[in-house]
């Protein structure tokens, strides 16, 4: 297909914005008379707070009062409550103070007095899974399935299960609180030639987004108006008005911009409700910021993973079995990865057989929530090195085994073992093959002095598109068209991109068009939350069908007034007009105008049943202002839409210094049609570059002797800077459409980053002899004391390292 | 446990005499705090972990700035920030270890600002210590590092008394390998202090890293002429190559002449509290040809005596490795 505005490059409204200063992020409003709220965190892993003494804060001069946990609703446990006596990671919050400046308000945290009682903690889920090791809750380690629905309880294994675990073999018997299997393993590790078994440790860490998240809140009428950061503009709208307890009616939110998010702004954070809440009681406008620390504690983060894997491979190469165990730390929130850990190696390597085994385990840290890829990016990491090892004792080349038993359109998809919506996986490994020159690499000279060169490859995988969200456009009388979105500006322009698909519909200007978004006021409809690759082929569907419907109105409106049928007429120029006279029609504007006048599904004054209550508001805030095109995603989607990408890589090691510079890298992305073409390409990179992150820098620590974080700012946590990435990144896109998406796309974010990450610590491996670290980050201490030898670091499993 | 990211209330004094900045220091004494680029002063106050009553900036008293050539060397003022030394056409030619190792700390935007000496006088990073726990350095009695399950993958391998940190700074082990002198004014006068003697490790003073006390001010480090136009050789292993510190560093100064070393200077960061000098490594090398030979017979003894701790034993290879590196050119 032939399109206007699909896979062409365009500069998005904001861009300039963004460059200048200009954009405004919900810190940088304002309202008169507003106040600031600061939270005081809990300085202890494990507590409850016995009393809390503000007396002498509240004397200061300017402190207008606080907010405790005794005066909101009572959160459920475990969760992550907004404000909390019961304390269970360092940085929780208790309490929010309100003052006149933020300068007043923390010099008047500092007089607060707490009481807390401490209790103990454990920040290494083997260690709370070992008989006899603490509980980050006092009921437990775990959440296990009731009568009366999910419970804590405390899970343990027996301390010889967790040394076989820790040193690389099945734990035996064990309970575990997830599983799932498909095919006959036995029978297919029996078919085996060659079978790897492998011991692993992933580390958390936070999302880092750049702007430490911000609320702000203030009451009109009944009204909230509340400024938030969230990767969606209407996703979170209807829980929001749940944690404030209003009707959704009565929730104006605006969030114009957001930097960044990455799964950690999907749905309303808890401390949204401290700001609602404060803002209601004082009846004044309150802002409350967080600082860089505290969005390392408050922003969540990735769940780490202890774990062991055995795989198998027929002797012609084909993955026969896989089976895999993994320890999730969960932090506060127990929420862990592991199921999605195991579903990315069923995607990729299409085993006939797989088990896999999983606990979440609660720990004494940050809670863990979605981060690009959770689950998935971590596991490939993990995984290319032992398949690698795997290939390589079959004496099979390492990109023709990936590419005997890469997912296609026949490919199956995680436990249930779904379809997928298309893959084209052999088509994007044979593409990096040639770009990337992967006979010629692999063939160099190794060794220069102490340097020693290595190459990877990489594949990933995420769940890529969803379907059922709702779309609204609308022409205005003046000839506009307004392209409204639920869409949030995140940082990757989507909300751009995907409302281009309406425009295409239209075949109108698109420099005629206003995209209309940020402010729930403005007639925003329902959409996704924006997490999980979704949004490209989510949301042109949505935008797709919403145009459709408009175009629909604008032949019946003109056959109304012209005469024949809708199928007489035909669009193009702005114009709606009889196909076989063509002088004969109406402008957009003209139709638009007619829409007004006819009132009814035409302006927006009646609306589809099917539509979410949020879209339904919207349509009725705009109706009678032009010919409105609304309408749900109806269209057919039958399978999973995979995100895929495989990413090549090239490092030269110093084994002198166990540093490594990344020569060359490559990521090729499978995501169907090419909507965005620089987009695709920043976002390539941007996850490439946190892929190469993951790989050898970033990492949680936390003292177990103590439960304190220790790297709570940017310079420790030690995100990859320009100079430890490669001079030149390079990418490409396979560019096959999706049949199930009107234009072809399918999402690609986490998938980007998943691929750099196991391209690297795949030839982290090949440099090195085919060594396994079996562990992310690998650091230059690790590198140093494989290359010495050395025993002072077994780390056997053990997280939180440094 | 507050979080801050807003400045605390503190007085502040912006003298543009030395003499007045010395008569202020004098009076504040442990209440006052001196201000250069900030680059350490700010993390500090801003996490209320050091309360100093007031703050003396010194960034107004232009006889603080500046590289000037001196009868036996140069004299950089103790304000010339780190881009200025990277930049000065003498440090350039003559003493290119120095800016090879200023150009290796933090950040283009850290250096524009940061000044030389608060590069040799800042803090240690020992984590546990700049998140305000009350340790032996901060006037406590233990160490969260040193025990069988602290967090010291980056703490020192040698010189370890009570307190494990190790020097933060890049600069300061270039200027012990170039035999810089270190002026020290106070209202008393004068003094000269070695950089090598500049530096001090726990078993000294646990609460200081360096000789400096409260009414004194570092106004200027002199390099002197003995090792211009040097053999030189700096390397920095981090593990970011911007934005970090080193896990070990080497700054090596060589005399060679006849085909041999005549004499030599290797000095290690970050593998105990002060710049180490590599005693044993300079005696084996001096007299010998630069280059692999002469590398190999080095072995281990630039890492020999040290103790490691449960996480950094990597670093005994890499100051060994590093030490050979400096060889090789």
């Amino acid at each position: 297909m032939t399109f206007m505005y699909i896979g062409k490059d365009f500069t998005p409204p904001d861009a300039q914005g963004k460059i200048t200063g200009q954009a405004r992020y919900a810190e940088d409003f304002r309202k008169e008379g507003m106040v600031f709220a600061r939270l005081l965190t809990s300085p202890v892993p494990s507590g409850m707070v016995r009393n809390i003494d503000a007396s002498e804060a509240l004397r200061m001069d300017g402190v207008v009062g606080i907010l405790t946990a005794d005066d909101l609703p009572a959160a459920p446990r475990p969760g992550v409550p907004a404000l909390s006596n019961e304390l269970t990671y360092v940085g929780q919050p208790i309490l929010a103070l309100v003052a006149i400046s933020e300068q007043i308000a923390e010099n008047a945290l500092e007089r607060i007095k707490l009481d807390i009682e401490r209790r103990p903690f454990v920040v290494d889920p083997l260690v709370s899974l070992t008989a006899g090791g603490p509980d980050a809750y006092p009921e437990g380690n775990v959440m296990s399935r009731t009568a009366d629905g999910m419970a804590l309880k405390s899970l343990k294994w027996a301390p010889q299960s967790v040394e076989a675990f820790r040193n690389g073999r099945d734990p035996g018997d064990v309970e575990y609180t997830t599983e799932w299997s498909y095919g006959e393993l036995d029978a297919a590790f029996a078919e085996c030639s060659v079978i790897v078994e492998e011991p692993f440790v992933t580390a958390g860490y936070p999302h880092h987004s750049l702007e430490p998240r911000t609320c702000m809140s203030y009451w009109e009428n009944g009204r909230c108006y509340f400024h938030g950061s969230l990767q969606s503009q209407s996703a979170a709208n209807a829980p929001l008005a749940r944690m404030l307890g209003i009707e959704l009616k009565d929730l104006c939110f605006i969030n114009e911009t957001t930097g960044g998010g990455f799964g950690s702004r999907i749905g309303p954070y808890p401390f949204m409700a401290i700001t609602g809440y404060l803002s209601r009681n004082l009846n004044r406008p309150v802002q409350v910021r967080i600082t860089r620390e505290e969005e390392f504690s408050i922003g969540s983060a990735r769940s780490g993973m202890q774990g062991w894997i055995k795989a198998g491979l027929k002797p012609d190469g084909k993955v026969a079995a896989v089976d895999v165990i993994i320890v999730n730390d969960g932090g506060a929130s127990g929420s862990g990865s592991g199921s999605a850990s195991a579903g990315a190696i069923s995607v990729v390597y299409q085993p006939t057989a797989m088990r896999f085994r999983g606990v979440s385990v609660f720990t004494n840290t940050t809670p863990r929530g979605a981060q690009r890829g959770p689950g998935q990016n971590e596991m490939h990491a993990i995984l290319e090195p032992i398949m690698d090892k795997a290939a390589n004792q079959l004496g099979m080349d390492r990109l023709a085994f990936r590419r005997l038993n890469a997912p296609d359109n026949s490919a199956k998809v995680e436990a249930n073992q779904g379809p997928v919506t298309s893959a084209y996986m052999r088509e994007a490994i044979d593409m990096g093959s040639e770009l990337f020159d992967w006979p010629a690499k692999i063939n160099q000279p190794r060794r220069n002095g102490s340097k020693v060169i290595g190459v990877g490859v990489g594949m990933a995988y995420h769940g890529a598109g969803n379907n059922g969200f709702d779309g609204i456009v609308r022409i205005g009388p003046d000839g506009k068209i307004y392209l409204h979105t639920g869409v949030g500006n995140l940082g990757t322009y989507s909300y751009a991109a995907t409302v281009r698909a309406a425009a295409e519909v239209l075949q109108c200007r698109w420099e005629n068009c206003e995209i209309v978004r940020g402010n729930s006021d403005l007639g925003l409809p329902h959409s996704s939350g924006q997490g999980g690759s979704n949004t490209i082929f989510t949301h042109t569907r949505s935008n797709w069908v919403a145009a459709q419907d408009a175009v629909t109105k604008l032949k019946e409106i003109a056959a109304a007034e012209l005469g024949g049928t809708v199928e007489d007429y035909s669009i193009g120029e702005e114009r709606v007009f009889k196909t076989a006279t063509p002088a004969q029609g109406l402008t957009y504007a003209e139709a638009a105008q007619r829409a007004i006048t006819l009132g009814g599904r035409y302006s927006g004054a009646e609306y589809p049943d099917d539509i979410n209550e949020l879209t339904a508001l919207a349509v009725q805030r705009i109706a009678g202002s032009g010919l409105v095109g609304v309408a749900k995603d109806n269209l057919e989607k039958n399978g999973t839409a995979p995100g895929l990408a495989i990413g090549f890589a090239e490092v030269e090691i110093d084994l002198d210094t166990g540093k490594y510079d990344i020569l060359d890298y490559l990521g090729v992305a499978e995501c169907g049609t090419v909507v965005h073409p620089k987009g695709l390409s920043h976002g390539m990179n941007g996850g490439g570059v946190w892929g190469m992150g993951m790989a050898g820098f970033e990492r949680h620590v936390y003292d177990p002797q103590n439960g304190l974080p220790a790297n709570v700012g940017l310079y420790q946590s030690k995100p990859p800077t320009f100079l430890d990435l490669p001079v030149t990144m390079r990418n490409a896109a396979v560019n096959i459409a999706d049949p199930q998406s009107p234009v072809g796309a399918r999402g690609i974010g986490e998938p980007a980053m998943g691929c750099a990450a196991a391209a690297v610590t795949s030839a982290l491996a090949d440099a090195l002899g085919g060594h396994l670290f079996n562990r992310t980050p690998v650091t230059p201490d690790m590198i140093i004391d494989h290359v010495a030898q050395n025993t002072y670091n077994n780390k056997s499993l053990k997280t939180n390292t440094f | 446990m507050p979080s801050h990211d807003v400045m605390p209330d503190i007085e502040l004094y912006q003298p543009v005499q030395v003499e007045d900045a010395l008569a202020l220091a004098t009076r504040l004494a442990d209440r006052g705090w001196l201000l250069g680029g900030g680059q350490d002063t700010y993390g500090w106050l801003k996490d209320r972990a050091k309360v100093p009553e007031a703050m003396i900036d010194l960034n107004g008293i232009e006889s603080l700035r500046g590289i000037r050539e001196t009868a036996d060397g140069v004299e950089i003022g103790a304000l010339t920030t780190l881009t200025e030394l990277i930049n000065n056409p003498l440090i350039k030619e003559r003493y290119s270890l120095l800016a090879s190792a200023a150009e290796r700390v933090a950040s283009p935007q850290i250096r524009n600002v940061g000044t030389v000496a608060g590069n040799v006088a800042q803090d240690v990073r020992c984590w546990y210590y700049r998140r305000g726990l009350s340790c032996y350095r901060a006037g406590g009695n233990l160490c969260y590092a040193d025990t069988p399950e602290g967090m010291n993958r980056e703490h020192a391998i040698f010189g370890a008394s009570r307190c494990v940190a190790v020097t933060p700074s890049d600069t300061a082990p270039a200027l012990v390998a170039l035999e810089a002198s270190m002026v020290i004014r106070s209202e008393s006068g004068e003094r000269v202090v070695a950089a090598e003697d500049f530096f001090i490790g726990p078993n000294v003073d646990i609460r200081h890293t360096t000789v400096l006390r409260p009414g004194e001010i570092l106004t200027s480090v002199r390099l002197p002429a003995t090792w211009a136009n040097a053999t030189f050789y700096f390397e920095k292993v981090a593990d970011r190559n911007a934005w970090d510190f080193a896990l070990v560093s080497i700054a090596a100064a060589m005399r060679e002449s006849g085909g041999v070393i005549q004499d030599a200077r290797f000095v290690a960061g970050a593998v105990q509290c002060t710049p180490r000098r590599l005693l044993d490594v300079e005696s084996a090398v001096r007299g010998q040809p630069r280059g692999e030979a002469t590398a190999q017979t080095l072995g281990t003894l630039a890492s020999q005596g040290a103790q490691p701790l449960n996480h950094n034993g990597f670093k005994l290879h890499l100051v060994d490795s590093l030490a050979k590196r400096a060889l090789l050119g």
